[in-house]
């Protein structure tokens, strides 16, 4: 599969990564070649063959429903880029 | 003191033939000597180690089965108030709130942290060359890599810099770089040791292992991470076996079996001759070989490439500049913060795989690749589940090649990709699989992989033990840092 | 032009678990910002999910009540997107496996008929933080406490087809949560919010239209004018030769409009896959069995009940059973009296919900107990106060926390029941009024009723109104 220029620019809206346009030729080429690469999987006949999602085929374990989380608000934004009154600052939010 | 293996130095300390802080002490200085030539450490903590090292001679009566003993921890276990990097800058400032489960039971067994060390950037890659920090040097041969992605894991115990070292296994992690550098390395069976503050790479083929200078070692410290977390879903809640006592097992009759796709066209003649000798040794304690079939496994490196870039992609988002880690300088606005803190938080490789993995999700593509990919993926589970209905273990060579020169495949992505070939198949199937040292090319270390059934460590710790009782190229320690 | 409405609702409902539902960390409203979001819920490197028990418990049940088929094996998704109150980057739901599909419930129309509403699915996950626009120096500030709060999202048919029906299916919704006691369902507090998918076409068209998603409506009259709003304008941009855009929309309930948002826009590519993180989900072995055996009777089986066993009539069983506080309260205050049950409905509907409004209270709040409400009530019954004198006790019974008695007693408002003291009195009114008796007595009747004001003036109302008639009637007639 050889990707367009587009593709990656989308891909890259959706990653939330910033492709600069003298990037753009180099991740097309490196992409493009790694779907290559990976469509070896179409040499296999897989069409009645479950999906794997889990190495173990077991279940959900479930916790008891109580709290036992205390406030450690001021150990986790002291490692935070931006707070203030105890709230994450990020840019303005357009809704 | 550093020619002991770990599990000589447990008994050296139970003696009291020297103290933790003596032996803490005497790694403390090779590190400050060594490293430079290494770079396996990102954060080196000889303070806080030597701390540990005063509590740890304190302890009396029943102590923990690693009382007194150095380690090292890959900088991807989150280490509570300690720098945990995963080697990027986006964590570059990232001091952890908290313990990963695998930290605490180190700590609870009395192991002592001598730091965090060196790794392919979140854990992506085969050589430990994308780490933020630098590449980690083989000190086997300082312009090689030593592996990866936990290679300053890999690098350090090699150069008797810890005495073990803890590291994550997705594709090959683990044992790819015990075998390039030397030593044993063991990734556990995929829920056997709690992911809970492992930084995720791809969750469903993570699992943290360690590594040691020979099995008896391994056997050690898995026998303080192992057992269920009831932080981690997906750790399975089964009991941990004596691992340790079933060392000294006889191996004979046990029968070990060689995928006939991996001995074909392409295997370097003398990585299979080193391989050969193993199985003779092998023979020698009274195994039988065979040759069976994993007819899929060619196809485990094109579905790797498709689920864990996939896994990636989404496990990576959180990494977005608004509770921790890197948020780039001045941002206009709330997608120019997004989109640049990651951009420069982020290396190339780990680019690439989060948009592999977010276009093989897109809509569209997911059933091209992604669900295509999870089907591959139980031929590959079905294939190894059948090998084990005829034999005990299956063994292969760990890596295709001895180690690389340092910038030989870094710009090539694919050629990187195939250095797993032997190992990614394991992950896939979450199976237990070690690496142990077959001997030396060109000074340069040779690794065998054995792999076994479900929660069937003992398996290999057993062989592994009893084949490095017959051999001594695990005993060996690179020139340099003797 | 005709047009045709076609609704479908997504109604989100936080269960009022204690911890979050992949957390130990609280859940309680109204905490300061970000100290109960743990390391789970911020999403700290190298955590991961594991769920809650009571969560499942819970969606469970509302897949019971609503008949719905409840899945074993249900499978947690990652909904991949970036939004700053949503620490991870994606959001845990559930997409191809939810744990309950294939509901229905019951909706009653205006004109007396009803309607079945179909319910596709109820899945579990967990809701986000909270995004607060005051200004920061001209950045916005991010509320993690609430990120991880158990949510089941209730995704209807498209089976409405009016503001007015997705209204009467969104209480009935409400009603059957807090019914089962899954969710509190204030609705100020978020506990309970919507999300309406509107479209139109002109009567007799096959295909539906283009329909628009307006979000976070949490009231019920936000949900009736939005919908209205929203049939108004794709009407308008479809006659007007315009196309409807499929698109987000928000409700502003200032000027009472919707409006075109902008941040969701581009995020329409989410990227579901399986979350390798959790396993799918098991039902304990007998779970399914012991939730149908806890099921509190549900408010239509409850409103048949009322009608059948208090004779009330449908319109007072349907709104007594509309909550079930309300529901219990009236029982209470019945308390197995059944030949009160209707006065009883009076009051619950009448004087204590005309109370409980003007206060803004929930009948939970209320002031006046049930029990206290009972002994009022049969006071009246007993002859002790009259129905007028009630009123009076309950305004002080309101204000005080005295019981009926208390208040009849301190204020010395019990009826009179001494016939000779009585008696008294009507002969005086009689002997005072000359006149009025001539006039009784000449046939005009209307004069009765003077003489009855003039007998509970004197007795300031504490007298009996049947005993003062009978009394009046026999003196007036000799």
């Amino acid at each position: 599969m050889a990707l367009s220029t587009e593709d990656i620019r989308n891909i890259a809206k959706l990653a939330k990564l910033q492709i600069n346009a003298d990037e753009l030729e180099q991740y097309k080429q490196d992409l493009s070649r790694i779907l290559e690469f990976v469509e070896q999987m179409n040499q296999a006949d897989v069409d009645n063959i479950e999906p794997m999602a889990h190495p173990q085929d077991m279940m959900q374990s479930l916790r008891v429903d109580e709290v036992i989380e205390s406030d450690q608000r001021e150990k986790f934004q002291h490692i935070a880029p931006a707070t203030q009154d105890g709230l994450y600052l990020v840019p303005k939010v357009i809704e | 003191m550093h020619t002991l293996t770990l599990a000589q130095q447990v008994r050296a300390l139970a003696e009291k033939q020297f103290s933790s802080e003596e032996l803490v002490k005497h790694y403390v200085q090779r590190i400050e000597t060594y490293d430079e030539k290494l770079n396996s450490f990102i954060t080196f903590t000889p303070e806080r180690a030597l701390e540990q090292a005063k509590q740890a001679d304190s302890r009396a009566g029943d102590v923990g089965l690693l009382n007194g003993v150095p380690i090292a921890l890959k900088d991807i276990f989150c280490t509570d108030g300690v720098k945990t990097s995963c080697a990027s800058k986006m964590l570059d400032n990232f001091i952890a709130p908290y313990d990963a489960t695998v930290v605490t039971k180190l700590n609870q067994a009395g192991a002592i942290s001598l730091g965090k060390t060196n790794m392919d950037e979140f854990a992506m890659g085969s050589s430990s060359e994308s780490s933020y920090y630098g590449a980690v040097k083989n000190p086997w041969d300082t312009e090689r890599v030593p592996g990866g992605s936990s290679g300053g894991s890999a690098s350090a115990l090699a150069a008797r810099l810890t005495s073990a070292s803890m590291g994550t296994d997705t594709g090959g992690s683990i044992r790819q770089p015990a075998a390039l550098c030397g030593i044993t390395g063991l990734k556990p069976t995929y829920g056997r040791v709690s992911r809970y503050g492992m930084i995720a790479y791809a969750s469903s083929l993570d699992q943290g292992g360690p590594f040691g200078i020979t099995a008896e070692d391994c056997a050690y410290m898995l026998q303080a991470i192992a057992g269920h977390d009831y932080l981690d879903s997906t750790s399975v809640d089964r009991p941990v076996p004596d691992y340790i006592a079933g060392l000294s097992e006889p191996v004979k009759g046990m029968c070990i079996g060689l995928p006939e796709e991996f001995f074909q066209q392409g295997l370097d003649a003398d990585i299979a001759a080193k391989i050969e000798q193993a199985c003779e040794v092998l023979k020698s304690l009274g195994c039988e070989i065979k040759s069976i079939s994993l007819p899929n496994a060619k196809l485990a490196i094109a579905a790797y490439y498709v689920l864990a870039p996939a896994e990636c992609s989404s496990n990576l988002s959180r990494f977005d500049g608004v509770r921790f880690g890197y948020r780039c300088e001045n941002p206009t606005g709330l997608e120019d913060m997004y989109c640049r803190s990651r951009s420069e938080g982020f290396g190339d490789e780990v680019k690439r795989r989060i948009m592999i993995g977010a276009y093989a999700l897109s809509a569209g593509y997911y059933d091209a690749y992604y669900l295509k990919a999870q089907k591959i993926r139980r031929l590959i589970s079905e294939d190894y589940k059948a090998a084990f209905s005829e034999v005990d273990a299956v063994l292969s060579p760990t890596s295709p090649t001895t180690a690389f020169k340092v910038n030989e495949k870094s710009d090539d992505p694919i050629t990187m990709y195939l250095s797993d070939i032997y190992t990614i198949g394991v992950n896939l199937a979450g199976l237990p699989g070690i690496s142990l040292p077959v001997g030396f090319l060109q000074g340069l270390p040779v690794g065998m992989q054995l792999v076994s059934n479900y929660f069937e460590e003992q398996t290999l710790l057993n062989l592994g033990h009893q084949y490095q009782k017959q051999t001594d190229h695990h005993l060996q320690i690179p020139s340099e840092f003797e | 032009m005709e047009w045709e409405v076609v609704i479908g609702l997504e109604i989100h409902v936080q269960l009022n678990t204690q911890s979050k539902i992949f957390s130990g960390a609280a859940t309680a409203y109204g905490a300061q910002p970000n100290t109960q979001a743990c390391a789970v819920d911020l999403g700290l490197p190298g955590v991961l999910p594991v769920l809650n028990k009571d969560a499942v418990a819970k969606a469970a049940m509302f897949g019971l009540a609503v008949d719905a088929t409840i899945n074993d094996g249900s499978v947690f998704d990652r909904k991949n997107y970036f939004y700053p109150d949503l620490p991870k980057g994606y959001q845990i739901s559930q997409l191809a496996i939810p744990i309950v599909e294939h509901g229905t419930l019951e909706i009653s129309l205006e004109d007396g008929t009803t309607k079945s509403v179909g319910i596709t699915r109820a899945h579990l996950e967990e809701d986000a933080g909270k995004s607060l626009h005051e200004d920061f120096d001209g950045m916005t500030g991010i509320d993690l406490n609430r990120a991880g709060t158990p949510l089941i999202e209730i995704v209807s048919e498209p089976d409405m087809s009016s503001a007015k029906e997705a209204v009467a299916y969104m209480k009935k919704i409400h009603s059957i949560v807090t019914y089962l006691g899954i969710c509190d369902g204030n609705m100020q507090e978020g506990s309970f919010r919507c999300d309406a998918n509107v479209s139109v076409r002109r009567k007799g068209d096959s295909e539906l239209g283009t329909r628009t998603e307006t979000k976070n409506l949490n009231s019920f009259r936000f949900v009736e004018r939005a919908i209205n709003y929203e049939i108004e304008r794709q009407i308008d941009v479809i006659e007007s030769g315009g196309k409807v855009v499929q698109e987000t929309r928000l409700y502003d309930a200032d000027d009472d409009s919707t409006r075109a948002m902008r941040s969701k826009e581009e995020a329409n590519d989410y990227r579901y896959f399986p979350d390798p993180d959790l396993l799918p989900v098991k039902l304990e072995q007998g779970l399914l069995e012991q939730l149908q055996a806890s099921l509190p009777e549900l408010p239509d089986v409850k409103q048949a009940r009322f009608m059948d066993e208090y004779s009330l009539n449908q319109e007072d069983a349907e709104q007594l059973s509309s909550s079930r506080a309300m529901a219990d309260y009236f029982e209470q205050v019945v308390a197995g009296e059944k030949e009160q049950a209707k006065i009883s409905a009076n009051w619950v509907l009448g004087e204590l919900s005309a109370a409980l409004n003007q206060n803004g209270l929930d009948i939970s709040q209320s002031p006046v107990s049930a029990e206290k409400l009972a002994q009022l009530i049969a006071r009246i019954a007993d002859n002790t106060i009259s129905g007028k004198i009630a009123k009076e006790v309950f305004q002080d019974m309101w204000n005080s926390d005295k019981s009926a008695d208390q208040v009849i007693q301190e204020k010395g408002l019990q009826q009179i029941s001494d016939v000779g003291e009585l008696e008294a009195i009507v002969d005086k009114v009689i002997a005072d009024n000359p006149n009025q008796v001539e006039q009784y007595l000449s046939g005009k009747d209307k004069v009765f009723g003077f003489f009855v004001g003039n007998v509970m003036k004197a007795t300031k109302g504490k007298a009996n109104p049947k005993q003062v008639n009978d009394l009046l009637k026999s003196k007036l007639s000799k």
